[in-house]
Order: structure tokens, then C-alpha cells, then sequence
């Protein structure tokens, strides 16, 4: 038998009974696409997250205190605070290649502008924070060294801030009070919007460090929520990280790596973390995805073994006149593979369309891949075969003379 | 011989029961014969008929079609053979109904070695006009009177160009005019060259026949 025949046979069989194969159909549509979106969704958060944090400078090394090993904080011999502005200091003068270190302590404050409120977050800093960060202004200027050293009470807000307590009016100059405690605004942030991993970036203060820890934390400018250093060059940053941890472990009189009561990372670690939650969930939601394109291959087997069943005197008169088993097996797997190929194309049209309105609403990138248009395909083709064999398989069995006797 | 058929049972399980439907039958037929089976309702012409015709395999015997083995052969060798060597003309017709009867009358080639598709419509329209049918070939089976319809299967029986044509009660749901008319086509493929086994209950056309084989309780008398 000629190869486009079963083909032939399978079009004409399906357009024979339309509303019954499209219905059929639409299992696997609905499949494919819930995949072809979620994968995009799943895949666009991805590259945004990536981006986002690779735009943070592909030269930065952050310290924390704790050790990520162990998952609990360790801290210091001698009640010693575990990351210090000390160490800091240290890791700027000792470590080759580290252009700017800047200490970050931070505190949840109640921000009040004459009757407006808000809750954010305030980071205690160091000019270098703009520095490291590339962080440019939108209005006013970044607070100087002198106000580190000097504790001034004064600080830059972040653009949700500036909405939120200001609605408009220029915040530079203005004063505002930090947990009750007047800051001057000395300038605003230009807007770097939400992260993917949801986080408001421009929902931020920034005083100086030497002030957050005095005015707000109430207690001398020593320990740290995280050191942030800028390097001179990426390549350099593997060799940058291993001079900090001997640094620190000699410093902090820790012997063995596994006593470390710090944590050492670079961004293509955080980027690494960050893509892998967003990658776990994206397969979770395929695999979501993937039983609802199941359930449309039972669908199309359910109605394949109809099909076999009324086509039986069909069947009969085509093995009488020479078709074999193989013949017959094949024109309903065609036909199976037809119903399913058909779904996942307009599926994948569906999704990606899909795909498309998800990220006009909610502002989210999306990246429809050509890898998951591949996959979802291959998928439903293969959902087809499989669901499609049993019931091709039967047909091919069937003895001819029980079928032409068949009513 | 084109058929032998020696000591053939052909016996039909149903539940616990064994039917035995053919017993010890055996029967040579020469190329070019013409065959007339006959016998009571039950007697097992049906069976025997499949069997010649490769649609069943028998329970024990030999069959040799043309000299060459048949019983044992699986079920696609089987398909092979209907495919190459044997026509079939049915009581109830046997078309797809929803094809024309060009498509119809194609079939067979579809399913035989590969043949490019405007001989196979060449051979079906010439096999189409030779039984009065070439006004109709776009017409449906439903379009077509029962004579008509028997015209179009016994075109598609002829298409493989086969050695054998085995019928089945073919005028069994026609008229007698029509029936007439199908039993002079016989006649005239037979007069052609052609082997031809035809079961029937009409004792006008076993007489035309030139042998008629008599059964009875699945035995040759
Ligand atoms: N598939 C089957 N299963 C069980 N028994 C069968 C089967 N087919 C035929 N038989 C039995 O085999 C015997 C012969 O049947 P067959 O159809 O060959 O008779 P027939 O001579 O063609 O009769 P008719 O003239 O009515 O067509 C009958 O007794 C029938 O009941
Ligand atoms: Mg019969």
C-alpha cells in the first residue's frame, strides 16, 4: 500500500464525522497549549530573571553571614557578630582585585511624609552601593562619604517610595521620618521596576550605613546583613571569592570550610538558584500540562475504538479485497496520529496566542522556544501513536468474514 | 488444476460445542472452469466458499491454489494472495458505502503492488464501462439500483485481473431480471477464460454452470 493512502483513508474518515473529531481534538488542543504557555511563561521568567540579575553587574560578589551549608547561621567565636563592616574594610585593603566593597544593613521602617505613610525596607549603604550597582539617579544626588562618617540623618528613596508618600511633589530636599526619626530626601532613584522574582526594586530607601545602624538599629556600626563587592574584571571573580573565604576563615578563626559561619556568592550562583526555582516550577506546571494532553490521548483512543467498531463491515470489505493486518493497522493509526498532529498544531498556535495575552495583562516576558513548540508536538505525536496502537491493533485483528457479517 | 482441495474440515468453536461446518470435502477445479455449488441452507457452501477463497483457513487439509500451498500461509500472505488471485462477488454487495463506485472498483489496486494512480483509474473506468456502468462511475452505492451495485462489485472482483472468481448467492438479493443480467456477465467472463466458482439456490443458473457440486451437512455427495 502506497504511503498517502492511509492518509487519504484517515482525512476523509475524520472530515466524515467533523464534530466528532473536532471535539476529540480539542483534548489535545487544550493539552498542548496549557503546555505551550506554561513552558513560555516558565521560560520568559527565566530570561527575565537572568537578565535582570546579570544587569546587576556580572562583577559583584555578595557576602552573607551564615553559612549556607549548614543552613543555620553560625556566629563568631566570643559572641562575636559572624560579618562585620570590619571584615569589609579587611577585604577591601587585602583582597587583589576587589575595586569597592559596601556594607548593607538593613531595617524594616514606617516612612511618614506629613500625613502619608509607608512600610519599606531602608538599607544602611555606602556611596559605592550606586557605584557597584550602576544605579543612576532621577533626581538630586547620591549622599557622599561624609555623610557616612558623620551619621548624617539623610537618604535617597526608590521610586515606589516617591509615589507612594509624595504623589507628585519633588522629594529632594523634603524631609521625611525614618521609624520617627527626621531624614532629609537628598535625591530619588531611577526606576529599575519589579524583579521576576517579584520583588519591587524601586520599593527601597537608602541612608547611610553608619546612620541605619545608630539612628535605626540602635547599636554601633558593626555587624552587617551582607557585604556587597564590586571586581575589577568577571574572569577574576572565581579567584576574588577564594581570596575572601581564606580572608574571612583567617579572620574569623575558622579551620575547615564546613565551620564556615559565612557564604560567599557570585551572581551566576544567585542567577544558577534563581533560574533552577523558576525551571523546577515550570516542569511542575508541564507535567500539569502533560496529564491534560494524556487525558486528550485517552479521548482519542476512546473514540478510535468507536470508530473501529462502526467501520467494522469497512474493514471486512478491505481485507477481502487484500488489505493485510498491516494495511488496516496503519490506516487507524494514521488516523490517530492525524487527530492528534492537528490538535497540537492549532495547540501550539493556541498557547503561544496565549502566551502572547498573558504577557500583554500582566507585563510579564514570555518566550514561546521553538524547542517547546518541538516538544509539545513530539509530545502529542507520540500520544497519538500510543493511544492510537491499541485500538489500530484491534482492527488489524479482526477476522474478515466475522466483519463483512457484521451489520 | 488451479484448485485442490484435499480432505478439508473446517469445524467452528462456539462455547464448548464444536460445529463441524465442513467434513473430509475434496474437490479439484480446472482453469477456466465454471462451478455451481448448491445445497440446503447450513450445508456449509458459505464455509467452503471462504476457504477457496483465502478469507478463512481450514482446521486440517491441503489447499493448493495454482500449485502452490495456501493452508498454513499467515494471515498477511493470505491478504497477498486475495490481494492477486481471487475476486469476490457477495451476496449483500459488499461496497464502501460512502465511496463512488470508481473508488470502489479501485480498491484492490490500492492494496496490490503500486500502480500509478491514473492506470488504476484507467483499468477501473474500462472494467466499469464493461459492466454497463459508465455513466454511473461517480454515483455511490446508494445511488445505484441492487444490480447496479452487484455490476460495480463484480467490476472490483475483475480488477486484479485474477484467476479466480468465487461468488456468494450473487443474485441472491436481486430480481430475477437483474439477477438475469449478472448470470449473462458470469457467462461472459467465463466465456473469456475465467474461473468461476458461484454458490447458489437458483437452479437456473446452477444448470448453466458446467459442473455443480452438491452438498449437504458439510459434506461433498
Ligand atoms: N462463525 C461461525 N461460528 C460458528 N458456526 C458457524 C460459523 N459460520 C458458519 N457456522 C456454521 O457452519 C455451518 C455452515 O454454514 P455456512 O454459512 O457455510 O452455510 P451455507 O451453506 O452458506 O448456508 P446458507 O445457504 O444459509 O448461506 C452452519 O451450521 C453454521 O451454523
Ligand atoms: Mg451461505
Amino acid at each position: 500500500m502506497m504511503a498517502i493512502l492511509p492518509l487519504r483513508i484517515a482525512l476523509r474518515a475524520l472530515r466524515r464525522n467533523k464534530v466528532r473529531s473536532s471535539l476529540t481534538v480539542l483534548g489535545i488542543i487544550v493539552g498542548t497549549a496549557a503546555l505551550i504557555a506554561v513552558m513560555a511563561v516558565g521560560q520568559g521568567a527565566s530570561v527575565m530573571v537572568r537578565e535582570q540579575i546579570e544587569s546587576m553587574g556580572s562583577n559583584m560578589v555578595l557576602v552573607f553571614p551564615g553559612s549556607m551549608r549548614t543552613g543555620g547561621a553560625h556566629s563568631g567565636a566570643g559572641g562575636r557578630q559572624s560579618l562585620t563592616a570590619a571584615d569589609g574594610d579587611a577585604i577591601a585593603a587585602e583582597c587583589p582585585g576587589v575595586v569597592a566593597v559596601c556594607p548593607v544593613i538593613r531595617s524594616w521602617t514606617q516612612v511618614v511624609y506629613r500625613d502619608n505613610n509607608w512600610r519599606s525596607m531602608t538599607q544602611g549603604v555606602t556611596p559605592s552601593y550606586r557605584e557597584i550597582r550602576g544605579w543612576s539617579m532621577q533626581g538630586g544626588e547620591f549622599f557622599q562619604e561624609a555623610d557616612v562618617r558623620g551619621a548624617t540623618r539623610v537618604c535617597v528613596i526608590g521610586g515606589t517610595v516617591a509615589d507612594n508618600l509624595f504623589a507628585g511633589e519633588d522629594p529632594v530636599g523634603k524631609v521625611v521620618r525614618l521609624n520617627s526619626m527626621p531624614f532629609r530626601v537628598v535625591g530619588v532613584l531611577a526606576r529599575k521596576g519589579t524583579a521576576a522574582w517579584g520583588q519591587d526594586q524601586d520599593d527601597t530607601i537608602l541612608a547611610p550605613a553608619t546612620t541605619v545602624a545608630r539612628v535605626l538599629e540602635g547599636s554601633p556600626f558593626n555587624s552587617v546583613s551582607q557585604l556587597m563587592i564590586g571586581v575589577a574584571t568577571a574572569e577574576i571573580v572565581p579567584d576574588v571569592i577564594q581570596d575572601i573565604e581564606s580572608l574571612l576563615r583567617q579572620r574569623h578563626r575558622v579551620r575547615t570550610p564546613e565551620d564556615d559561619d559565612f557564604t560567599v556568592m557570585d551572581l551566576t550562583e544567585i542567577t544558577e538558584t534563581v533560574t533552577q526555582v523558576s525551571r523546577l516550577m515550570t516542569v511542575m506546571l508541564s507535567v500539569i500540562a502533560s496529564i491534560s494532553l494524556l487525558v486528550g490521548g485517552i479521548g482519542i483512543m476512546n473514540i478510535m475504538l468507536v470508530s473501529v467498531t462502526e467501520r467494522t463491515r469497512e474493514i471486512g470489505v478491505r481485507m477481502a479485497v487484500g488489505a493485510s493486518p498491516r494495511d488496516i493497522m496503519l490506516q487507524f493509526l494514521v488516523e490517530a496520529i492525524v487527530l492528534s498532529a492537528l490538535g497540537a498544531v492549532v495547540g501550539v498556535a493556541l498557547g503561544a496566542g496565549a502566551a502572547g495575552i498573558i504577557s500583554r495583562v500582566n507585563n510579564w516576558p514570555v518566550l514561546v522556544s521553538l524547542s517547546s513548540i518541538g516538544l509539545a508536538m513530539l509530545f502529542a505525536g507520540l500520544i497519538g501513536v500510543f493511544f492510537g496502537w491499541y485500538p489500530a491493533w484491534r482492527a488489524s485483528r479482526l477476522n474478515p468474514i466475522e466483519c463483512l457479517r457484521h451489520e | 488444476m488451479l484448485i485442490e482441495l484435499e480432505q478439508i474440515h473446517k469445524v467452528y468453536h462456539v462455547g464448548e460445542v464444536d460445529v463441524p461446518a465442513l467434513q473430509d470435502v475434496s474437490l479439484s477445479v480446472a482453469r477456466g472452469e465454471f462451478l455451481a455449488i448448491t445445497g440446503a441452507s447450513g450445508c456449509g457452501k458459505s464455509t467452503l466458499l471462504n476457504l477457496l477463497g483465502c478469507l478463512d483457513q481450514p482446521t486440517a487439509g491441503r489447499y493448493r491454489l495454482d500449485g502452490a500451498e495456501v493452508s498454513g500461509l499467515s494471515w498477511s500472505e493470505l491478504a497477498r494472495v486475495r490481494n492477486s488471485r481471487i475476486g469476490f462477488v457477495f451476496q449483500s454487495f459488499n461496497l464502501l458505502m460512502r465511496q463512488s463506485a470508481l473508488e470502489n472498483v479501485e480498491l484492490p489496486l490500492v492494496y496490490g503492488p503500486p500502480i500509478p494512480a491514473p492506470e488504476r483509474r484507467g483499468r477501473a473506468l474500462e472494467l466499469l464501462a464493461r459492466v454497463g456502468l459508465a455513466d454511473r462511475v461517480h454515483h455511490t452505492p446508494v445511488q445505484l439500483s441492487g444490480g447496479q451495485q452487484q455490476r460495480v462489485a463484480i467490476a472490483r472482483a475483475l480488477v486484479n485481473r485474477p484467476a479466480l472468481i468465487l461468488a456468494d448467492e450473487p443474485t441472491g438479493n436481486l430480481d430475477s431480471h437483474s439477477g438475469h443480467d449478472i448470470m449473462t456477465l458470469f457467462h461472459e467472463l467465463h466465456a473469456q477464460g475465467l474461473t468461476i466458482i458461484a454458490v447458489t439456490h437458483s437452479d437456473e443458473i446452477a444448470q448453466a454452470a458446467q459442473r455443480i457440486i452438491r452438498m449437504q451437512d458439510g459434506r461433498i455427495l
